[in-house]
């Protein structure tokens, strides 16, 4: 299953025209400490760029974008209890959201690992 | 990802490093830009450090804060007609809370007073002590002499545990033991003289150590060596700060308040507030006579979603105030908040509600501190 980042530090993996969506480790040990995950209703429509969840830590709150667009399907509930698997597992259990794609071809601008890692490596 | 409400400057003046710049970025800290300053956000981590210090003991690096030294002929008179204090009942080596205001009684700074043998000592904000020497400067007659203790870094030590690894490495003519809360004393730590006072902005019982520069890491060093302690960044200073319901000036003082609605009238000793005759005097005396519009509370919020600073607060769909600061509480397990609210809705237990992103959050308004002061009277 292709795994695609963001400059913004969003991961994204797709299977078929779906498509999961979180933040990266590097972005959440940037964050720190997670105390609440805001979360996007099933059956919100998002656009790339748009901002359907908020991540809050004990520092700031901080916007997470849609890499791609699509329809909300749903979103992980074991983050209203325990927010801070994003901080234990991000790019694995503390997934935040999944969506159908409608523009598959929107993926065509986001970096693979090896491009990403090169990205923080430039940070 | 991005932080939400980040302003944009247009200009930023070249940000200064402190005697312990080092020390932090050898130690891990992760430094950002603080009152003008290069300053340790956190080391390890926000939550983990704020739950060290009020189970054992943080050593905090506060060198960005301005230490003055105020002396000269009828400095006792000249002082008071700038500060709220009564200066009469000031006892040698004990700092007390106080502020500069400006002529229209707005908040210009909090600070700490003590007495020395031929002077006062004080202790202002690190973002606005050029504006505060400045303000001290206008108000003050040409005899009395401010001179400002740059070359001394400021550590707190706050924490439980803090009194047992102080005083294992303290020396003086009294033991360390001998201080209570708001007293202090000069003392030297491994041969460094080091003025010692019982104090701090956590909450907790703790010490702030005043020491020359030049043996800042040294000293830091040792006092770290100690098990008890780890150093502390800025992000667990504010959450511990907020949990002990003390405000931070730049957010829940400003000008913009008088010490009356930012409910800290012991600031106005009591004789000044029959007296007045301090800068500023007559809107504070007003608003002792005549209450003020709004007051500084503190609110509890259900569930886990923070609202910070700026965002409004409704009783029903009429705004009745403004968060000055808020947070995720790592002692309590939800969040809180420092707000000014109409006088009306300002009773302990009303409930309210926080505008965040467009939700709104149930709070009521509890009692501050929000975790109790374990303060060593």
């Amino acid at each position: 299953m292709p795994r695609y980042f963001t400059q913004d530090h969003e991961w994204i993996d797709v299977d078929g025209d779906t498509g999961t969506v979180g933040i990266t480790d590097y972005a959440q040990g940037q964050l720190g400490d997670i105390t609440f995950v805001e979360l996007p209703e099933a059956g919100a429509a998002v656009k790339k760029g748009d901002a359907p969840c908020v991540v809050d830590s004990v520092k700031a709150a901080s916007d997470v974008y849609a890499p791609v667009s699509g329809t909300v399907i749903e979103a992980n509930g074991a983050l209203d209890s325990e927010p801070e698997l994003v901080n234990t597992d991000a790019e694995g259990s503390g997934w935040l959201f999944r969506l159908t794609l409608s523009d598959p071809g929107e993926l065509d601008g986001l970096m693979d690992r090896a491009a990403y890692d090169g990205f923080v490596a430039g940070l | 990802m991005s932080e939400v409400d980040t302003d944009s400057e247009f200009f930023e003046p070249e940000t200064g490093t402190l005697p312990l710049d080092d020390w932090h970025s050898a130690r891990g800290g992760r430094m950002v830009e603080f009152a003008g300053y290069w300053m340790p956000v956190q080391y390890e981590g926000i939550l983990a450090e704020h739950l060290w210090t009020r189970e054992s003991a943080g050593l905090f690096d506060v060198s960005h804060m301005g230490q003055l030294f105020i002396s000269g002929e009828g400095v006792e008179a000249a002082l008071e007609a700038v500060l709220p204090i009564d200066l009469a009942t000031l006892k040698p080596f004990g700092p007390r809370y106080s502020m500069l205001l400006d002529e229209d009684g707005g908040i210009l700074d909090d600070l700490m007073v003590t007495r020395w043998n031929s002077g006062f000592y004080l202790v202002v904000n690190g973002a606005t002590k050029w504006d505060d020497i400045a303000h001290l400067r206008e108000h003050l007659p040409d005899e009395v002499t401010i001179t400002h203790l740059d070359d001394s870094a400021l550590l707190a030590l706050q924490g439980p545990k803090a009194a047992a690894a102080l005083e294992r490495i303290t020396t003086g003519e009294w033991p360390l033991s001998a201080l209570t809360f708001m007293k202090g004393g000069q003392f030297k730590i491994d041969g460094v003289e080091a003025w010692i006072s019982r104090s701090g902005y956590t909450g907790e019982d703790g010490f702030e150590i005043a020491i020359p520069a030049a043996d800042a890491a040294r000293i830091a060093n040792l006092i770290c060596e100690q098990p008890e302690v780890k150093p502390i960044g800025l992000g667990a200073r504010d959450s511990l700060r907020l949990e002990a319901g003390l405000p931070l000036y730049g957010h829940d003082l400003s000008p913009e308040h008088s010490p009356v609605d930012a409910d800290l009238l012991f600031a106005v000793n009591k004789r000044r507030r029959s007296e007045g005759g301090f800068v500023g005097a007559e809107r504070v005396l007003k608003g002792l006579a005549d209450g003020t519009a709004q007051v500084r509370v503190g609110l509890a919020l259900e569930g886990r979603q923070a609202a910070r600073e700026g965002a409004e607060v409704y009783a029903a769909n009429q705004k009745v105030g403004v968060l000055t600061s808020g947070g995720f509480s790592p002692t309590l397990g939800h969040p809180i908040a420092m707000a000014y609210v109409d006088r009306a809705q300002a009773a302990v237990g009303t409930a309210l509600e926080i505008d965040v992103r467009g939700k709104r959050l149930p709070a009521r308004v509890v009692a501050m501190p929000f975790v109790p002061h374990r303060y060593h009277r």
